[in-house]
């Protein structure tokens, strides 16, 4: 299994949402989050004083899968989430050692899958 | 023309003697029959105008709870909740009687405790104020007036001030120092025999209030982190432009009666060009302060554009009723491009006024009272005596704000905790939050509690091991 985690611009979780959807990806959780990358902050002005915020929010969408799908869903993701201007986010394919489903007790693919 | 008559009308109750025996359809009862009509209609509209300045108080809450940040705001909406309770109970004990002491010597005078007044013979008829309102609505339309006039400090010294302390500035500020100050024109002292006008407050309600936010925050000093080592300022955003759009809207709707309820009487001509000269300065202050922003930033500040409003507001209750509609939008715009140049320039100073109360109440009243001798069309009203009024007020007020401010500060003191003022005075003040989204008090937010509730879980599982 791996765990893709996604740190995006919040206004696409739809778009996101909607390619998961179609790749037939079960579930996925949100985050809200804050952060800077190579786009550092931007300015904001209030009563006529500027100030930089360091943070800007963002979401992270944390989504385990089977190894067999992680590539394609990265793509879906990648695509779903691209504006081509800077800010647009990051993705992260990380290794899952086990995972359970806490109704059933269910171990590895089988807790992360819908059958 | 807030000031109450002192002269009792005798015709209009020597009317009411002949009423009782002349027979219906005689042209002296009927007229009689008229001027009871009159003063009922009179006196709704000051009951009336006095609901509407009494909803001026959740105007100003909402106003500073909006222009301030969220962890705060428990803090601010109690400030202002308190104000107008112990501001109507102090105007009761010794306000009213202060402000309004009769025959006195032009500079202090006291007519006795409470409402004793309101007993006597002919304090509800129309011979009290020419047919204009009973002695209850008189009374209750002035405490209204001296709840806003402190509530106008409450914003400047937000964020930072020791809640026990502020409200012992306010209380005596609100029974003895706006009441006494009043008195000089309203109660007919030696201001009102100068020639001074301030029809509905510039300076009596909102310069009084303003000069006292001054003093509090220059003597409070600024928030921490408002202002950097080089001069730099760190703007604190309120949390909330929907509060404060809704409280502005609340204040000028509260205008109406501010201004509307200083004729004095529901005289239809008058009453209605005041409320005409005091909407048409309002819309014009929120556009010059657009206007005069645009110099500063292509983008236009909302929190401005509120101020503007309320600038144009204060500007105009000083000459709302001698100032032609004209003049009036001239006013109100010139009242809007000042408040934008006073917030920038405190800042510049390091005053820190979190909601940009000063500017916009001592700023524009002194302007608004200024403007009474530049355009009324009373020939009677000099910019000279104006002056000298905005200087007499000035003085007193900020002499007597200093000494409460000092002397509170020297003994119980004025300001929080670093500590507490870093993590908010809603919580360090009430122990309260002021909002809570998260449906499970205690858990998101505060760690503490969270791992509190972990302890004890776990203490109850040994318990049960054994």
């Amino acid at each position: 299994m791996k765990k893709i985690e996604a740190i995006i611009k919040p206004f696409k979780l739809d778009d996101a949402k909607d390619g998961l959807a179609k790749m037939g990806v079960q579930g996925l959780t949100v985050s809200e989050v804050k952060g800077f990358g190579r786009q550092k902050g931007h300015t904001e002005l209030y009563r006529g004083a500027e100030y930089v915020v360091d943070f800007l929010p963002k979401l992270k969408l944390e989504i385990v899968v089977p190894d067999e799908d992680a590539e394609k869903v990265v793509l879906a993701l990648q695509e779903a989430c691209h504006t081509g201007k800077i800010g647009d986010g990051k993705i992260f394919v990380i290794p899952v050692e086990d995972a359970v489903r806490i109704r059933t007790g269910e171990h590895g693919d089988a807790a992360i899958s819908s059958s | 023309m807030l000031a109450r008559p002192l002269t009792r009308t005798a015709l209009s109750g020597a009317a009411l003697l002949a009423a009782s025996w002349i027979a219906p359809g005689d042209a002296h009862a009927e007229e009689e029959v008229f001027d009871e009509a009159l003063f009922v209609a009179n006196n709704v509209w000051m009951m009336l105008s006095a609901a509407l300045v009494f909803i001026m108080n959740l105007g100003f809450a909402m106003v500073e709870s909006g222009l301030t940040r969220a962890k705060n705001t428990t803090n601010i909406l109690f400030k202002n909740t308190l104000i107008p309770c112990l501001g109507i109970l102090t105007y009761f004990l010794v306000g009213f009687n202060l402000m309004y002491p009769g025959e006195f010597n032009g500079f202090f005078g006291f007519a006795g405790f409470g409402l004793s007044g309101g007993f006597a013979e002919g304090a509800n008829t129309p011979s009290y104020a020419s047919g204009g309102y009973t002695y209850w609505t008189d009374f209750l339309f002035q405490a209204m007036f001296a709840a806003t006039a402190v509530t106008i400090v409450s914003g400047a010294v937000a964020e930072r001030i020791k809640f026990s302390s502020f409200m012992v500035f306010a209380t005596i500020f609100g029974a003895i120092v706006y009441p006494v100050a009043g008195s000089w024109k309203w109660g007919k002292g030696f201001l009102d025999a100068a020639g001074f006008y301030d029809f509905a407050g510039s300076t009596l309600v909102h310069s009084v209030g303003g000069w006292a936010a001054l003093v509090g925050a220059i003597v409070l000093g600024a928030r921490i982190g408002k202002y950097g080592k080089n001069g730099e300022t760190h703007p604190m955003p309120g949390h909330s432009m929907p509060l404060a759009t809704i409280g502005v809207f609340i204040l000028w709707l509260g205008w109406f009666g501010f201004n509307g309820g200083s004729v004095l009487s529901a005289n239809p001509a008058l009453a209605s060009f005041v409320l005409v000269t005091t909407c048409l300065s309002a819309a014009a202050g929120c556009v010059g302060a657009i206007l005069a922003y645009s110099f500063v930033s292509s983008k236009p500040d909302l929190s401005m554009a509120l101020n503007g409003i309320l600038a144009g507001l204060v500007g105009i209750t000083a000459g709302a009723d001698v100032i032609n509609p004209a003049s009036a939008i001239l006013v109100g715009l010139i009242a809007g491009a000042i408040v934008v140049g006073l917030v920038m320039l405190f800042d510049k100073l390091r005053v820190d006024d979190p909601v940009g109360a000063i500017s916009v109440h001592l700023g524009c009243g002194v302007w608004g009272t200024l403007a009474v001798g530049l355009f009324s069309t009373n020939p009677a009203h000099s910019l000279a005596t104006q002056a000298y009024g905005v200087v007499c007020y000035g003085a007193f007020t900020v002499l007597c704000a200093a000494i409460l401010f000092v002397g509170i500060k020297a003994t119980i003191g004025l300001r929080v905790s670093e500590e507490e003022e870093l993590e908010g005075l809603d919580l360090g003040e009430h122990g309260m939050r002021a909002y809570d989204l998260t449906g499970s008090p205690g858990f998101m937010e505060e760690p503490a509690t969270a791992m509190a509730g972990v302890a004890l879980a776990s203490r109850k599982l040994v318990a049960t091991e054994n």
